[in-house]
């Protein structure tokens, strides 16, 4: 591609900018390639991380489940129960949150050499940043997912135990399955959201931190 | 010839009276002082001196990492000073290899992926890369450890799968820190001698922050840095030069 162009490279014209060009930006699918790669090589960390996001949902999803049970089974919930398990599915996303951000900002610590390497072949600010969203949203999809699996099945598990295999007849999927949804888009935009922070820590790292020798 | 009369254009790097200056504490500290240096084209640069002479500032200067404090530097006759963080990024993607001590391959990744990230940066297509990769690969002599993590291989061949990198979208300066640093003696000679090969077959300019005295052979010129100042610039045609003069009187 490029060979003959270094070879001609001593009748390269050099006077003024013009011959400097602006960086691209490149298409999302590097950047999720790249992600991707980056959680699957470090399987055991990412599963740490999703493990904070999976665990507030899970709350979030036997919670969402509950309340579908009460309300198949005896009509209208309890507003004021409904309020304080509220007030514990959002002190369990908050902690979940705080976890995420933790946990990305270890990693942007880790991979600083990483990151001014990648900025020394040309990768723009913007693009670090994708990589860390992707990356966390990612994790938060997957640990998302997971949740609300465990979630609902612990719940029906548990009434099951209670009042036996009625209750899976009995219940409505439709709403089921609209709550469930928002509790998984909200672990996602819970991940990115709590990326953010140590995204721009990473794109703001120097690319000369590629050059520190000390470990 | 003296420096003075060549045409402009054939210097790939100059720098004029560059000053940078670090606040340490509440002291200023001038890691440069005044650094005048042209570069031409398709030279072996060695930049020596003890650490904190200022040897890695001006490194981090030329290569565009940092900004002077007064000062101008010159790539291809660009004022570094006046580009954009997007046309700096352009600048480091398509006109800098980075060479560095610790190698600094994305551990995630093959040899052959490490190489073509640069050119992924670039917007090179896929086929394109493929078979510069494995060109840089084989010019280097791994063309066999194609698919190989960088955990996977010893460091020379690390350095070697770097160099290739730093090749990858054929910048016009390859500038190297330290880039036999971690290496054992064997291994170090073996990676200046690729260094000297691309640095003639391919006529990039190498530019190489060491204080490893192996890279004196293959230099053209030897920048001696001392306290932020140039204290000499050595051309190898003189060192050999006196090298003669001495086996001269000997058979005279």
């Amino acid at each position: 591609m490029a060979a003959q162009q270094s070879s001609s490279g001593n009748q390269r014209q050099a006077t003024g900018k013009g011959q400097i060009q602006h960086q691209i930006s490149l298409p999302l699918r590097e950047a999720f390639r790249i992600s991707i790669r980056n959680i699957v090589i470090r399987l055991g960390r990412a599963a740490i991380t999703a493990s904070g996001v999976f665990l507030g949902i899970a709350f979030l999803s036997s919670i969402l489940t509950s309340q579908v049970m009460v309300r198949v089974l005896h009509g209208e919930v309890d507003p004021s129960f409904a309020a304080r398990q509220g007030w514990l599915v959002k002190m369990s996303l908050v902690v979940a949150a705080v976890g995420i951000s933790n946990s990305m900002f270890m990693s942007v610590t880790e991979r600083f050499r990483e990151i001014g390497t990648m900025k020394c072949l040309g990768a723009l600010d913007s693009f670090v940043v994708k990589l860390f969203l992707i990356e966390s949203g990612l994790l938060g999809l997957a640990g998302s997912l997971a949740g609300v699996i465990v979630g609902f099945g612990v719940m029906m598990l548990l009434s099951m135990a209670k009042q036996g295999t009625a209750i899976w007849g009995q219940m409505d999927y439709t709403l089921l399955l609209s709550k469930l949804g928002y509790a998984v888009v909200a672990g996602v935009a819970l991940s990115i959201v709590a990326a953010v922070p140590p995204a721009i820590k990473a794109a703001k790292m120097p690319a000369a931190a590629a050059l520190r020798t000390e470990v | 010839m003296a420096t003075s009369t060549a045409p402009v254009a054939e210097f790939t790097v100059r720098t004029r009276d560059v000053v940078k200056e670090y606040l340490m504490g509440s002291v200023k500290v001038k890691a440069l002082d005044g650094v005048d240096l042209d570069i031409r084209r398709g030279e072996y640069i060695s930049i020596m001196g003890p650490s904190g002479s200022g040897k890695s500032t001006l490194f981090n200067m030329v290569g565009g990492l940092d900004k002077p404090t007064s000062g101008s530097v010159f790539i291809d006759e660009t004022d570094m000073a006046q580009l954009d963080a997007s046309e700096l990024a352009w600048l480091r993607c398509r006109k800098i290899g980075y060479i560095f001590q610790t190698y600094n391959l994305i551990p995630v990744m093959t040899a052959l992926e490490n190489i073509t990230l640069p050119m992924i940066f670039a917007g090179a297509t896929s086929d394109e890369m493929l078979e510069r990769g494995r060109y840089l690969l084989e010019m280097v002599g791994l063309g066999d450890r194609l698919h190989h993590k960088p955990s996977e291989l010893s460091g020379g061949q690390q350095q070697r799968v770097a160099i290739a990198r730093s090749l990858a979208n054929a910048p016009a300066i390859i500038l190297a820190d330290e880039p036999t640093g971690n290496l054992d003696l064997h291994t170090g000679r073996e990676i200046i001698e690729l260094l000297k090969r691309l640095n003639q077959e391919q006529q990039v300019t190498i530019i190489a922050a060491t204080h490893d005295l192996k890279m004196l052979d293959v230099s053209d010129r030897i920048v001696w840095i001392r306290d932020g100042k140039i204290e000499r610039i050595e051309h190898r045609k003189d060192l050999e030069l006196r090298v003669g003069e001495v086996e001269g009187e000997q058979a005279g």
